[in-house]
């Protein structure tokens, strides 16, 4: 395996944790401010406010590597990327900041304060549609090149069937993982009355996903065909994804072995992104930039993987020891420590 | 304002993000110290008093570190938004430091999460305690790997640049470039400097408020003595920093001492304006202060700014930072030696108002000297944003849109202080220090 292949992975594994754990944190803000409304907050934001608190910081790492990791074996995407996503990329900072800062300001400053609650809630959901951008014009048709510019042809972005489509899985996505979480977890923390509320929100938002995901790839036919053909390769993977969701669905339906069921739903989205990704190869900018394109010299990116791997050996045991304690032990999840 | 152009409102950006970015930085790298002593100092003497001085410490420290988080994530973005063809051309040098801060992040991320949330959890109170050795080491380490990367765009080694493309790399030897010694150490000494003057400002404010419980004399104790620690430190590291300069970036260290003309026997210029034919005015003049400064004997030669081309010479306001910055650190030093001393001998009063109010100001005083630290840094380094090999203006961003940009994050920085200020102000105030002590049956 190359060096390309393997730097491209290893940053894959970080957007798909990302895409987990962030999920699981945007739509629990979500949950959370719609339950303040409509009189629930009792019920279930002890659960989430027990979750969240200790892991929010880590959430964040996840995406900060994903970006500094894609410029440092990718540096050209600096350029593409950069120069062309200025204002989306900007606006997704300007929306993580006012998340992050104000769930830290609700949590441990003032507590109860609903419109704080409403700004990292809400943004939350816009989010994951600013950041769903960056797979869409990865998809080509979206930038223009004009001599040493780079420029990103914002109305055939907003009147792109595909895009919408983008956004939309993006978000119901989103609720769907969230919510499938927070039931496992209120179902460990034996919390009955926010076991149902939560599993009525994961079954809710099980039907728009799926069928989100069905519309994608009938508008990424139109808008790519070249990829479209790829991923018909790889349709075990997609029919495998399927599976799981049912999977999930059923064992969420019946209310039994949930925590089968998150990793179900971790599977689905795991062989749904990884067959999307592996089919995008070697593109990194289609049809621009590929992985083989400014690729980082061979002492950097040997560098990088052994920093890498350096790096999980610490991480590993940290993550482990953070789960063990907020995650898997049953009297901190319960509220009795 | 001025004519549209992307290079200046790229490098107003980055500034704003920066200058705004590196306070929460430099408090995010030093109170983790700070708190691991206090807890240390409460667990070892048994003295509930330490112990929360520690958890309040922390209570606070968490909202810092939101913005601290948050407004790091905003420039490690713009870094590839702002400068997308410097990253292309540098990101081939620089990305293994980056890599590794954000992994020393990480690591601190878990454990803080895991410290604030098991307070009294365990039965023996040192394994709290242990969570915060990973926190102080990641809040160090991220400091220390994303400063190389800033000392290798002062002192590029371990590459070779043809033509705009990056060659022969030797990733270990770009981190330990020539720069990074003298910048890691003055970076992390001053961090702990500020983060003991603004934690010690507010046990001094306390005590000037006429509240005279043992706890916040206790605080200001611990805070001063750390205080006087990294100040005599940190002016150590700056001299080295003078030497550093007069070898590597002699234009620098002149351009911070309006040094025209190189000359042996330089004498070191204190405050003064430049008029317009370039003639210093009322400026105090220390005799061969500059060649002991550059190169620690008084009849060095010191090389002056015209040795070099007019369109490579940083601008000339840096002469001010550098003199802010030194005029701060000397009063700090001088202020926190002058506290320990005081203490130590008890002669006099240590919490005399003189010296409450000096260490009141201090707080504030110290975070403008790190501004006022990194704006001679940074700006020194013009017209340079790899200094030898790329000028500022050929890294930048070429679209259209830089301003607004500038303008949105201006009314975010705005909103985040505002919000930060009101809660901090009322997680204290709502819950002051005696009631606290009430509560936990401490009195």
């Amino acid at each position: 395996m190359d060096y390309e292949l393997i730097g491209i992975t290893v940053l894959w594994t970080f957007l798909y944790g990302y895409l987990i754990v962030a999920s699981i944190d945007f739509g629990a803000g979500f949950f959370s401010y719609y339950s303040s409304i409509t009189g629930r907050e009792h019920i279930i934001n002890k659960v989430i406010a027990r979750y969240l608190s200790p892991v929010w910081e880590v959430t964040n790492v996840f995406l900060v590597f994903f970006f500094i990791g894609i410029v440092g074996f990718f540096p050209s995407t600096a350029y593409y990327y950069g120069t062309a996503l200025l204002i989306p990329g900007s606006i997704a900072i300007i929306l993580l900041a006012i998340r992050g800062s104000y769930y830290a300001f609700h949590n441990y400053g003032e507590k109860g304060s609903l419109f704080y609650q409403f700004l990292y809630g809400a943004t939350g959901l816009l989010i994951p549609a600013s950041l769903s951008v960056v797979l869409t014009i990865s998809e080509g048709g979206f930038i223009i090149l004009e001599g040493d510019q780079v420029l990103l042809d914002y109305p055939a972005l907003f009147s792109s069937f595909y895009s919408w489509t983008v956004v939309i899985l993006a978000i119901v996505s989103v609720l769907y993982i969230s919510a499938c979480f927070l039931t496992f977890y209120a179902y460990k923390a034996r919390d009955i009355d926010a076991f149902k509320v939560l599993r009525g929100y994961a079954l809710f938002w099980s039907f728009p996903t799926i069928l989100a995901s069905i519309l994608v790839f009938f508008a990424l036919n139109q808008h790519n065909p070249v990829h479209f053909e790829k991923m018909v390769d790889l349709a075990w993977m997609f029919s495998l994804s399927f599976l799981f969701f049912l999977g999930a669905v059923y064992l969420i339906w019946k209310g039994k072995r949930l925590g089968l069921s998150f990793v179900f739903v971790m599977l689905q989205f795991a062989t749904a992104f990884y067959g999307y990704g592996a089919s995008h190869l070697p593109y990194l900018l289609y049809p621009h930039l590929t992985i083989y394109d400014g690729f980082t010299n061979e002492a950097m990116a040997i560098a990088l993987i052994i920093a890498f791997i350096a790096g999980l050996f610490l991480l590993i045991p940290s993550l482990y020891l953070l789960m063990r304690l907020f995650l898997f032990d049953n009297k901190y999840v319960q509220g009795r420590k | 304002m001025f004519e549209y152009d992307p290079v200046i409102y790229s490098r107003i950006l980055t500034g704003l993000t920066l200058g705004y970015h590196v306070i929460f930085a430099t408090i995010g790298v030093g109170i983790p110290l700070l708190i691991a002593l206090a807890e240390w100092i409460g667990i070892k003497r048994n003295d509930e008093h330490y112990r929360l001085l520690a958890r309040r410490w922390a209570r606070g420290f968490v909202i810092t570190v939101a913005i601290g988080v948050v407004t790091g994530t905003a420039i490690g973005l713009q870094l590839s938004l702002l400068w997308p063809n410097f990253m292309q051309v540098a990101g081939h040098a620089i990305s293994l430091p980056m890599f590794m801060e954000t992994f020393a992040f990480f690591f601190e991320a878990i454990f803080l999460g895991i410290y604030l949330y098991t307070w009294d959890r365990f039965k023996n109170k040192m394994y709290h305690f242990y969570l915060l050795i990973p926190v102080v080491i990641g809040a160090s380490m991220s400091g220390f790997f994303i400063t190389t990367v800033n000392a290798f765009m002062n002192a590029p080694t371990g590459v070779e640049i043809q033509n705009g493309v990056v060659t022969n790399i030797n990733p270990l030897a770009a981190m330990f470039n020539p720069a990074t010694p003298t910048k890691v150490a003055h970076v992390l000494s001053s961090a702990y400097l500020t983060s003991a003057f603004v934690l010690a400002a507010i046990a001094a404010f306390a005590l000037l408020k006429g509240k005279d419980h043992v706890y916040h004399k206790k605080a200001l104790h611990l805070t001063m003595t750390v205080a006087a620690v990294f100040a005599v430190a940190t002016a150590l590291i700056g001299d080295f920093s003078g030497k550093y300069l007069a070898e590597y970036q002699p234009e620098k260290l002149a351009a911070a001492e309006w040094h025209f003309e190189t000359s042996t026997e330089a004498p070191l210029i204190l405050g003064g304006v430049l008029d317009e034919d370039q003639n210093i005015r009322y400026a105090l003049e220390i005799p061969y202060a500059l060649s002991i400064l550059a190169h620690g004997s008084p009849s060095a030669e010191v090389i002056g700014l015209e040795e070099f081309p007019q369109d490579e010479l940083p601008p000339l306001i840096v002469h001010y930072f550098f003199d802010a910055m030194v005029g701060i650190g000397m009063f700090l030093a001088l202020v926190s030696v002058a506290y320990v001393f005081i203490q130590r001998t008890k002669r006099w009063n240590e919490h005399n108002r003189l010296l409450l109010w000096a260490i009141f100001i201090g707080g504030p005083l110290s975070i403008i000297a790190i501004e006022m630290g990194w704006f001679f840094a940074e700006l020194g380094r013009q017209p340079w944003i790899l200094v030898g090999y790329m000028t500022t203006a050929e890294g930048a961003t070429t679209s259209a849109h830089v301003d607004l940009m500038l303008y949105l994050f201006i009314g975010l920085y705005l909103i985040l202080t505002i919000t930060c200020i009101t809660v901090l102000r009322k997680l204290f105030s709502s819950n002051p220090v005696e009631r606290e002590l009430k509560d936990r049956g401490m009195e």
